[in-house]
């Protein structure tokens, strides 16, 4: 090996000539066997760019995360109706309306509503909320979701489940 | 009778259409016979000669074998089944109630394919248990028990996807769960989920996805790697089988 004796005797310095230097002595051969090492590797990446892509839909025909709950004089005072289509709660407590996800956010079951116990229970893994979403027992690491609650022109309740709120909010009526 | 019986095989097997597909022709000398197995393309993948106590019940308790057969098991009726599916939204829920109830057989090929399902996961973990405790995943064989790995992640994988694939209450939310579980993977679980659903929820993209790995992409996978894995007992020197200590 001719390239093996020669950075013995350069310094640091000439690291980039020498990379030109063994370009220059290497044979016909080694240079095929680099460029098509090199297009490999592009083609490589490529192809994992590509499945990527194709395998990521770009339209997806899922429902839009703005539902419309319903009218507001449908849920007496103090009550927790479950929309088990959307997946939301939606609860009218003595502070206003307002919506919490249904969604344990364990491992994606939906939780019901337990009049008996004044609690949301999972049935999966024996996740348990208060009306507030707080969690008292089980295995899920969140509360449930609040979700943003507005009332509509049309005097609909309004709830954006892609909107998730920091700080409580009520919706008075 | 007998003698008959043996004669006209024997005429077969001199027949030149016989002969054409068969190279090695008649004979029982060991020539014959070593080539029988070599020049035969599933039957190369074995030994010409192995010891017999290898066939013996006691040292694999045929648990690798068992495994095999469930799995062509599996493979004849998903390929009866399958003419009666549709994976598509909420049809496939009324072809799985078709072939329990209209289809002529429907339930028996179902049943069989599901009780055969649970048979070969039971199978796999004790095969893998008898290789284990018998210390027979050891050099030389260590490679084999890697294949062997994988071989249970296959297998694990193929029913996780049939799962679905009923599209019943039981199947959506066990999908629900599992494809949260593989949320839970740092960084990019999320990206895994989308992908593995083809959308955010489990719906029609998700049953699709999941009849293609069930039926096409798993069962490819298998019957690469059972090959490599049977292939693999050749060239480690045959099964595990020490020899009987004399005292």
């Amino acid at each position: 090996m001719n390239n093996a004796e020669k950075p013995a005797a350069g310094g640091a310095a000439n690291e980039k000539i020498k990379d030109k230097e063994r370009c220059e002595e290497c044979t016909r051969r080694q240079f095929f066997t680099r460029l098509g090492m090199g297009s490999l590797i592009v083609a490589g990446a490529g192809s994992g760019l590509f499945g990527y892509e194709y395998f990521s839909p770009n339209v997806l025909f899922e429902a839009s995360p703005i539902v419309k709950a319903g009218k507001p004089d449908q849920f007496p005072p103090d009550s927790v109706t479950l929309d088990a289509q959307s997946g939301i709660y939606l609860v009218n407590s003595a502070k206003g309306y307002y919506a919490l996800g249904a969604i344990c956010t364990h491992l994606g079951c939906l939780t019901a509503w337990k009049p008996e116990l004044n609690l949301i229970a999972c049935p999966c893994h024996g996740s348990r909320f208060n009306t507030d979403g707080v969690k008292v027992a089980g295995p899920a690491p969140q509360p449930l979701p609040w979700f943003k609650v507005w009332l509509a022109d049309d005097g609909y309740l309004m709830v954006d489940r892609s909107t998730q709120l920091k700080v409580a909010e009520f919706v008075k009526v | 009778m007998a003698i008959t019986t043996k004669t006209q095989l024997e005429r077969i097997r001199n027949s030149a259409v016989w002969q054409s597909i068969f190279r090695s022709g008649s004979g029982a000398s060991n020539v014959h016979r070593s080539q029988a197995v070599q020049q035969n393309l599933l039957l190369h993948l074995f030994s010409v000669k192995i010891r017999s106590r290898a066939l013996d019940f006691k040292p694999t308790w045929y648990l690798g074998a068992l495994t095999l057969s469930t799995f062509f098991i599996l493979v004849f009726t998903g390929v009866l089944l399958m003419f009666y599916y549709h994976p598509s939204v909420p049809q496939a829920y009324a072809d799985m109630k078709d072939l329990q109830f209209v289809v002529a057989s429907g339930v028996f090929l179902r049943n069989l394919h599901r009780w055969s399902a649970h048979a070969m996961v039971f199978l796999v973990f004790a095969h893998m248990f008898k290789v284990f405790y018998r210390g027979a995943y050891r050099p030389p064989r260590q490679f084999n028990w890697v294949i062997g790995v994988f071989l249970l992640l296959v297998t694990l994988l193929l029913s996780y996807t049939g799962y679905l694939l009923p599209w019943d209450q039981l199947a959506f939310w066990a999908v629900t769960v599992g494809s949260n579980i593989a949320k839970a993977v740092p960084l990019a679980g999320n990206r895994m989920r989308f992908l593995l659903l083809g959308g955010n929820e489990v719906n029609a993209n998700a049953l699709l996805r999941f009849y293609v790995l069930h039926c096409v992409i798993l069962p490819l996978a298998a019957v690469a790697l059972v090959g490599i894995h049977f292939w693999r007992i050749r060239k480690d020197g045959g099964l595990y089988v020490p020899e009987k200590k004399t005292s």
